[in-house]
């Protein structure tokens, strides 16, 4: 078989005597978009931190590529083309949209100890900024200072500052974390599209979008992978049921 | 960063560069020498305020041991002049880069911390370097050291003559600011910019924080070393007191007063400061007393400091 894009074995991460993530196994292949849903406080976000490497692990490794990044800092998992977007959006609040999506790209364009030329002048840092804006729909606010964007739009730039560094693998936070309706649609009709050129790790309480999105989906509850499969599979799962989706009703609901 | 718009800071920042400049002819044609030794000092330290504003305006590094460099570079170029070096081509590249090399190291070790600790680490190796000067008996100890000839630049400039030495001060002054208007806008400035804005944000997209936070703190550095190779000369002393914390405290009071993050913000907080010491303590000895009242009510509520203030103003 061969070599899944990321693949995370065992990986085990404690915060005094809780264990929030428990031998972990994942892989995620090219192409797949890969949800992680669970109830709040499942360790979904610590695991997130763990693949970026905001977070180091006590035990287990992670794959990238085949290669091991399990001890790389989070700015060398970058390079290799990890990119990610925060549950808690988190950009530069006093730069433009445009400025945010153009560091990313200037991060993946050579060094940056070049300290004379105008960065904001570069036309091919400007150019790809523009374009990652215009794919999630943001081209016509590329100038408005980050602070003065409304939280859908944001959400919307932390898509884009993650496309931006051409990634192989996007691992997403609950982007639809605090959209309303109508933005969330919108949310999900961009993520299908981006499904398409990349691989994704979909955290998200959504149910609607993640069973809409998902080509798998792995189940988390106190940290352990409870379940593993299609979307389907999933749904039927009695366990899964029981521990997270059963009493909520919810897949049943959209299903 | 919204595009900038003429407004009144800039107008200030043009008139004290005008000021400035025709200074030394005012102070010909009124005979009053001693306001051109007042303003030499004056510039000098706002060139120390405006190297420290690059790592704590643009750069969200709270260095409060920046007087560190004053006293680095001025006693090479006390020391040299001890030892009989008195040309100010060695003088000052040693200045330079004894200042940088004290800033590669402290940067290196200071990095590695963030907000307070930063604050406190950066003290303590300044508060170090305090000591040990005291500590140089061959060089003056605790007494400081006297230099008898000024940096010598023979057939370029003669820093004895009063006029050229502070158009040399100046040229320095304004050539830093230029630089650091270029580096802040580079791509260099831009990842350091974002780096005090959002770290973790800046780590996530691929930047290694702590290179580029390190060569903002060297360059910083080196700024702030010439600013004190300039001050023993102007002196025509230097002693362990240019290092004390409460100097590195006055100019992080420079920047703040100025205004953060902006490019004269540092300039016009230093001449300010500077004249309000000068004018205060002519009139009682507690100046100190009616000064720090006056700081607090600017920091309080003059967000932004002067050139936050004239910003707003402008933009009603």
């Amino acid at each position: 078989m061969a070599e899944p894009l990321l693949r995370v074995d065992n990986l085990v991460r404690r915060f005094g005597g809780i264990v929030a993530t428990d031998h972990v196994c994942l892989d995620v292949g090219r192409g797949e978009l890969h949800a992680i849903i669970g109830p709040n406080g499942a360790g979904k976000t610590t695991l997130i931190s763990q693949l970026t490497g905001h977070l180091a692990p006590h035990a287990g490794s992670i794959h990238l590529d085949g290669r091991d990044i399990s001890a790389l800092p989070a700015w060398r998992r970058c390079g290799l083309g990890l990119a990610r977007s925060f549950q808690i959006t988190s950009l530069l609040p006093d730069f433009t949209a445009a400025d945010n999506v153009a560091l990313a790209v200037q991060a993946h364009a050579g060094h940056s100890f070049r300290f004379f030329a105008n960065a904001r002048k570069e036309a091919r840092l400007r150019e790809a900024a523009h374009a990652a804006l215009e794919r999630v729909g943001l081209g016509h606010r590329a100038d408005v200072v980050v602070a003065k964007l409304s939280h859908g739009e944001q959400r919307e730039l932390e898509l884009a500052v993650a496309l931006a560094s051409r990634p192989q693998l996007l691992l997403l936070d609950e982007p639809m974390a605090g959209l309303g309706v109508t933005e969330s649609a919108r949310m999900v009709k961009l993520l299908k599209e981006l499904r398409r050129e990349v691989a994704i790790v979909l955290v998200e309480h959504d149910m609607e979008a993640v069973f809409a999105l998902a080509d798998r989906i792995s189940v988390l509850v106190y940290g352990r992978v409870i379940a593993s499969g299609a979307p389907d599979a999933i749904r039927q799962n009695d366990e899964v049921k029981r521990a997270y989706l059963g009493d909520q009703h919810v897949v049943t609901h959209h299903g | 960063m919204m595009k900038t718009r003429l407004n009144a800071g800039h107008l200030v920042a043009v008139l004290a560069v005008a000021g400035l400049l025709a200074l030394p002819l005012y102070s010909a044609l009124s005979g009053n020498i001693f306001v051109l030794t007042l303003f030499t000092r004056i510039v000098i330290m706002a060139l120390a305020a405006a190297s420290l504003n690059l790592i704590m305006g643009y750069g969200g590094m709270m260095s409060f041991g920046h007087a560190a460099y004053l006293g680095i570079g001025g006693y090479a170029v006390g020391i040299l002049a001890q030892e009989g070096i008195g040309s100010g081509f060695i003088q000052f590249p040693v200045a330079l880069l004894a200042s940088a090399l004290f800033a590669l190291v402290i940067g290196a070790l200071s990095l590695r911390t963030r907000g307070v600790y930063f604050i406190m680490i950066t003290l303590a190796f300044a508060q170090m370097a305090y000591y040990v000067a005291s500590g140089l008996a061959r060089y003056g100890g605790d007494d400081g050291l006297t230099i008898y000839k000024r940096s010598d630049f023979s057939g370029l400039i003669n820093l004895s003559s009063r006029v050229q030495f502070y158009y040399l001060c100046l040229a320095c002054l304004l050539l830093t600011v230029f630089l650091i208007w270029r580096i802040v806008n580079s791509r260099f400035g831009m990842v350091v910019r974002g780096l005090r804005s959002n770290e973790q944000r800046m780590q996530a997209i691929g930047f290694p924080a702590k290179r580029y936070q390190l060569v903002c703190f060297v360059i910083a550095g080196t700024l702030c070393g010439l600013a004190g190779a300039l001050l023993a000369n102007n002196t025509d002393f230097v002693s362990p007191a240019v290092m004390y914390w409460t100097r590195s405290g006055d100019l992080m009071v420079m920047v703040i007063l100025g205004g953060m993050a902006t490019l004269f913000g540092p300039v016009v907080g230093a001449i300010v400061y500077l004249l309000l010491e000068e004018f205060l303590s002519q009139i009682t000895e507690y100046w100190a007393l009616i000064m720090g009242p006056l700081l607090l009510l600017i920091v309080l509520f003059g967000r932004g400091g002067i050139m936050g203030v004239l910003g707003r103003l402008s933009r009603g």
